[in-house]
């Protein structure tokens, strides 16, 4: 009886499983397939583009990135993308982890308050202050520089990153930060030579969030650079397919240039993207 | 810690008091500096900067939504002229706000209707699992540019989707459709985010329900409905909450896409603002502007929050 039960209960759920592998492949076909489609067409000459839109490329031309890369100049706003990642994430990483440190361990007078204000400024709609910063960093001459982005974007990041942060913190065992103390290690040191060694996997999540957010970035990008010269490489981007809006040969193989590095980190550790992504909940 | 407790004993052993005292004014100052110092050395840097790039500028932006401001020079006090203008004289804006309102309805029905269905379905499936919870994911992590590069090459008349069921005007072309185009290319970013926040909020749900469910002889749907939904309930109307205040910031897509155009038809309110801010000179209205999204966003967070008052198990 109980056998044949079991039986029955194996059936069905092999019989829906087949149900739901079905919808799901076409809910995978429906995403993946416009970043596919993206991937082969900037392989294609934009000739062959009009005859075959969407299928593979008859002949494989990879002069398309050659003349992407001139004509986007990729190369000067690739740099600028770096810099702008790079500085912000380290920035990120260093303040929030004190920050984070510190309402983690040390839970302060204050501390309460300061992750309402931080829940607070994370949903604070963004065109609120936006035209006021502008004009703020036009006084101080920030528009058009490095660290006038950087700090923006870190400033951006910083509740998300400290939340995470903290999150992971708290989880980690005091014995060994106490252990530390006793040996005579201060604040710093503790922190450098036990709480990063351990943690490590959340400023890796952190780190990833906060530099694919900063590499995607457009709307304070277009907004607080105007000088060609420093544009990250998604408002150059979107300057270059003004220009050459119908060579879609072009601006397909510079899109797939941009995403090329993100996918692949993607794929290679997808676990903390979604995982951080996820837990951030909140975007600007 | 190891001071903390070693001084007692330190006080017995010695039992010379002048010592004592300078040990526990010493103590207090390590105290002091512990507990209260240096974790606020620690917060200092980043709230400042915080408060430097959001908070300032938000009290600025309060102050300017009621003045005339070009962005230059002095800004002249007029009071509530510039919501006066906004909402009995200002055509556009009254277009823009209903365009954010169509754009929220559309994000509240199309994308969860995605997630929803998607999790659900992947919730039950062992095999190839993390497969499709990557790839459909992956959308999320494209930027809004390449996204609508993606679909700028889709829509195009010439050879794109819609060529395929033999329609050739330009979906992006036309007043009428170039906003729900916009707002689908954004579904196709934003589902897969939203679908893997509830498939992990269906994870939690005791199995036990959904065994009770098939000895009840519940269907596919009726298991879903009285089930899994209430299970991600709070999830749910969280990101419900979230997507509606998001609504109302929507810039990116429409920016890219079409600029506010074709005449004007998708025209959002953040459009609107970068128009008033950056190129008519008209700072002081759209800072009041900004003042608008940010008393709609807290609209909403006041109705959820009465919701729940009133006994919505929110």
């Amino acid at each position: 009886m109980i056998a044949k039960r079991e039986f029955f209960l194996f059936r069905k759920q092999r019989e829906s499983t087949a149900f739901n592998h079905i919808f799901l492949s076409i809910l995978v076909v429906f995403s993946l397939g416009p970043v596919v489609l993206l991937a082969v067409n900037s392989f294609k000459s934009n000739a062959e583009m009009g005859l075959n839109p969407l299928g593979l490329p008859q002949e494989w031309r990879l002069d398309n990135f050659g003349r992407a890369w001139e004509q986007g100049e990729f190369e000067r706003t690739f740099k600028n993308s770096v810099i702008y990642v790079v500085g912000t994430v380290s920035l990120a990483l260093v303040l929030c982890g004190l920050a984070a440190y510190s309402l983690a361990r040390k839970n302060p007078p204050g501390a309460n308050f300061v992750m309402i204000y931080l829940l607070v400024a994370s949903t604070v709609p963004v065109w609120l202050y936006l035209v006021p910063l502008f004009f703020l960093w036009r006084q101080l001459e920030f528009l058009n520089t490095y660290h006038g982005l950087i700090l923006i974007y870190t400033a951006f990041n910083a509740p998300f990153s400290i939340f995470l942060l903290r999150s992971f913190l708290i989880g980690l065992p005091v014995e060994l930060e106490d252990a530390a103390r006793v040996d005579g290690a201060n604040e710093l040191q503790v922190l450098l030579k036990i709480i990063v060694p351990l943690a490590w996997p959340g400023f890796l999540t952190v780190g990833l969030v906060v530099g694919l957010s900063v590499w995607s970035e457009f709307q304070v990008a277009v907004i607080f650079t105007h000088n060609p010269e420093m544009f990250p490489v998604t408002t150059s981007y979107f300057k270059f397919t003004d220009r050459f809006g119908r060579d879609w040969s072009l601006t397909n193989a510079g899109a797939f240039m941009m995403v090329a590095p993100v996918l692949i980190l993607f794929l290679a550790l997808q676990r903390r993207f979604v995982e951080g992504l996820t837990q951030g909940g909140v975007k600007f | 810690m190891a001071r903390d407790m070693a001084m007692p004993e330190d006080r017995q052993y010695t039992g010379a008091r002048r010592k004592a005292k300078r040990r526990r004014k010493k103590w207090t100052r390590y105290r002091l500096m512990r507990y209260y110092i240096v974790p606020w050395l620690f917060l200092i840097p980043i709230l400042g900067l915080h408060a430097f790039v959001v908070v300032v500028p938000a009290m600025q932006g309060v102050y300017y939504s009621f003045t005339d401001w070009s962005g230059i020079g002095e800004a002249k006090f007029i009071g509530l002229r510039n919501f006066e203008e906004m909402f009995f004289e200002d055509q556009s804006y009254i277009d823009a706000l209903s365009r954010n309102v169509q754009w929220m309805i559309f994000r509240m029905i199309v994308p969860f209707t995605f997630a929803l269905f998607g999790a659900s379905l992947l919730a039950k499936v062992k095999r190839g699992a993390m497969f499709y919870r990557t790839a459909l994911f992956m959308p999320f992590i494209l930027p809004s540019i390449v996204t609508a590069t993606i679909w700028r090459y889709l829509y195009n008349p010439r050879f794109g989707l819609p060529t395929l069921v033999g329609y050739d005007k330009a979906l992006l072309g036309q007043s009428d459709t170039a906003l729900w185009a916009i707002a689908f290319a954004d579904n196709w970013q934003f589902w897969g985010f939203l679908m893997v926040l509830f498939l992990t909020a269906m994870q939690g749900i005791d199995p036990v329900l959904y065994d009770a469910a098939k000895v009840d002889g519940a269907n596919r749907w009726q298991e879903f409905w009285h089930v899994t939904l209430p299970g991600i309930r709070p999830v749910v109307l969280f990101m419900m909450m979230m997507v509606m205040i998001w609504a109302f910031l929507v810039f990116d897509y429409v920016f890219i896409l079409t600029g506010g155009g074709p005449a004007g038809a998708t025209e959002v309110i953040a459009i609107d603002i970068y128009k008033n801010a950056f190129q008519r000179f008209e700072a002081g209205y759209a800072a009041a502007q900004g003042m608008t999204i940010c008393l709609f966003a807290s609209m909403v967070v006041c109705a959820f929050v009465f919701l729940r008052k009133r006994g919505w198990d929110i």
